[in-house]
């Protein structure tokens, strides 16, 4: 049975549309990516063993219902906690601050894009979101399995610089994100031993 | 009808709503995204798409029905409506809550009401081609599952 990598990864969704949970879980199992999907963000903070009222969680005696996820992506709009109190939250916490956080929204409004990405979300995705917007999240999670496994050796970032957060409504079809494009990873893939998770090289594929 | 037909038919009907401005791209992602593991899933995404639709239409009927409007709830609806619209391709639905947001904003009563009859207007064509091609979809999908047997 051939190992499949890519099923490892798990990935908690966070969305108060039914239609939109519906959605990404498609988007990220067609990806193959293990899917969990909540409707809150009370309820996402529940499933990763943090109460609302804490910062840490107990690691010790781990509620059946906790999962751990590689990657968290959250709508921003949403009753209650939005995206980015949940985003707070999970940064804020001991045990979840190095699990990567996305957020989507239906709206490009600059200032929310900052605010999020200062505040420690890994990228910003303008809804609809498309198969190619998850080409870029593999490189986070892959850095958070790295990070797990080698927790002193120091990791470069590889989230890109925003320029500009204004994004060309009008165009038809890429440019779904009003952050910088200049780090292309359709281009190059990391590559890794089957042994092991240990990054050999980057290579660019054709 | 041979199945042959009944393709041709679907084809037809997606490809005039595409035409038309009914659907978007985003309609396009989504039929990347059915295949043998999921052969349902537009389906169900425009079932769901109707079933809620429906639900916020009658909310923001009665919401502008009242002498006092609140405007911040009729937004709230409107934007669940864009956003749901906007995921399943429903470009000329989408676009329809974007003016009625508008209005919405200026607090014009009038311009509210005009807008929802728009978006009932446009989702009401949208949901007797989708019911068609569901339909269609699903003789299709019958065919084929004999012709595999």
């Amino acid at each position: 049975m051939a190992v499949d990598r890519e099923a490892q990864f798990h990935v908690l969704a966070v969305d108060d549309s039914l239609i939109d949970r519906k959605l990404i879980e498609r988007l990220l199992k067609t990806s193959s990516y293990q899917v969990t999907t909540v409707d809150s963000g009370s309820k996402a903070l529940e499933l990763l063993g943090l109460r609302e009222d804490q910062d840490i969680s107990s690691p010790s005696s781990p509620d059946k219902n906790e999962i751990a996820v590689n990657l968290v992506i959250t709508d921003y709009c949403m009753p209650g906690m939005t995206g980015y109190d949940l985003l707070k939250k999970i940064k804020g916490s001991s045990s979840l601050k190095d699990v990567p956080v996305v957020i989507m929204s239906s709206e490009n409004v600059p200032s929310r894009i900052n605010r999020c990405l200062e505040g420690g979300a890994e990228e910003f995705f303008l809804k609809p979101i498309q198969l190619s917007d998850l080409i870029r999240l593999r490189p986070y999670m892959l850095k958070g399995k790295l990070k797990e496994q080698q927790p002193s050796q120091h990791q470069e970032t590889n989230s890109s610089t925003i320029s500009s957060c204004s994004s060309n409504n009008n165009s038809k079809s890429n440019k779904r994100k009003a952050m910088d494009e200049g780090l292309s990873p359709e281009k190059t893939r990391p590559r890794f031993s089957s042994s092991s998770l240990a990054l050999v090289s980057y290579e660019e594929t054709a | 009808m041979s199945l042959m037909a009944l393709r041709e038919q679907l084809n037809g009907l997606v490809n005039s709503m595409f035409l038309e401005g009914l659907l978007d791209d985003q309609f396009e992602q989504l039929q990347m995204l059915q295949d043998e593991s999921s052969p349902g899933f537009i389906a169900e995404l425009i079932t769901l798409f109707c079933g809620d639709s429906e639900r916020i239409l009658a909310e923001l009927t009665k919401l502008l029905d009242q002498a006092v409007v609140d405007y911040q709830k009729v937004d709230a609806f409107v934007h669940q409506l864009k956003g749901s619209s906007s995921s399943v391709g429903a470009q000329h639905v989408k676009l329809a809550c974007v003016q009625f947001r508008q209005f919405c904003e200026e607090h014009n009563k009038e311009g509210c009401l005009r807008a929802l009859n728009v978006v009932k207007h446009e989702y009401y064509l949208l949901r007797g081609k989708f019911d068609t091609m569901l339909q269609l979809e699903q003789r299709i999908q019958a065919y084929e599952s004999k012709q595999q047997i």
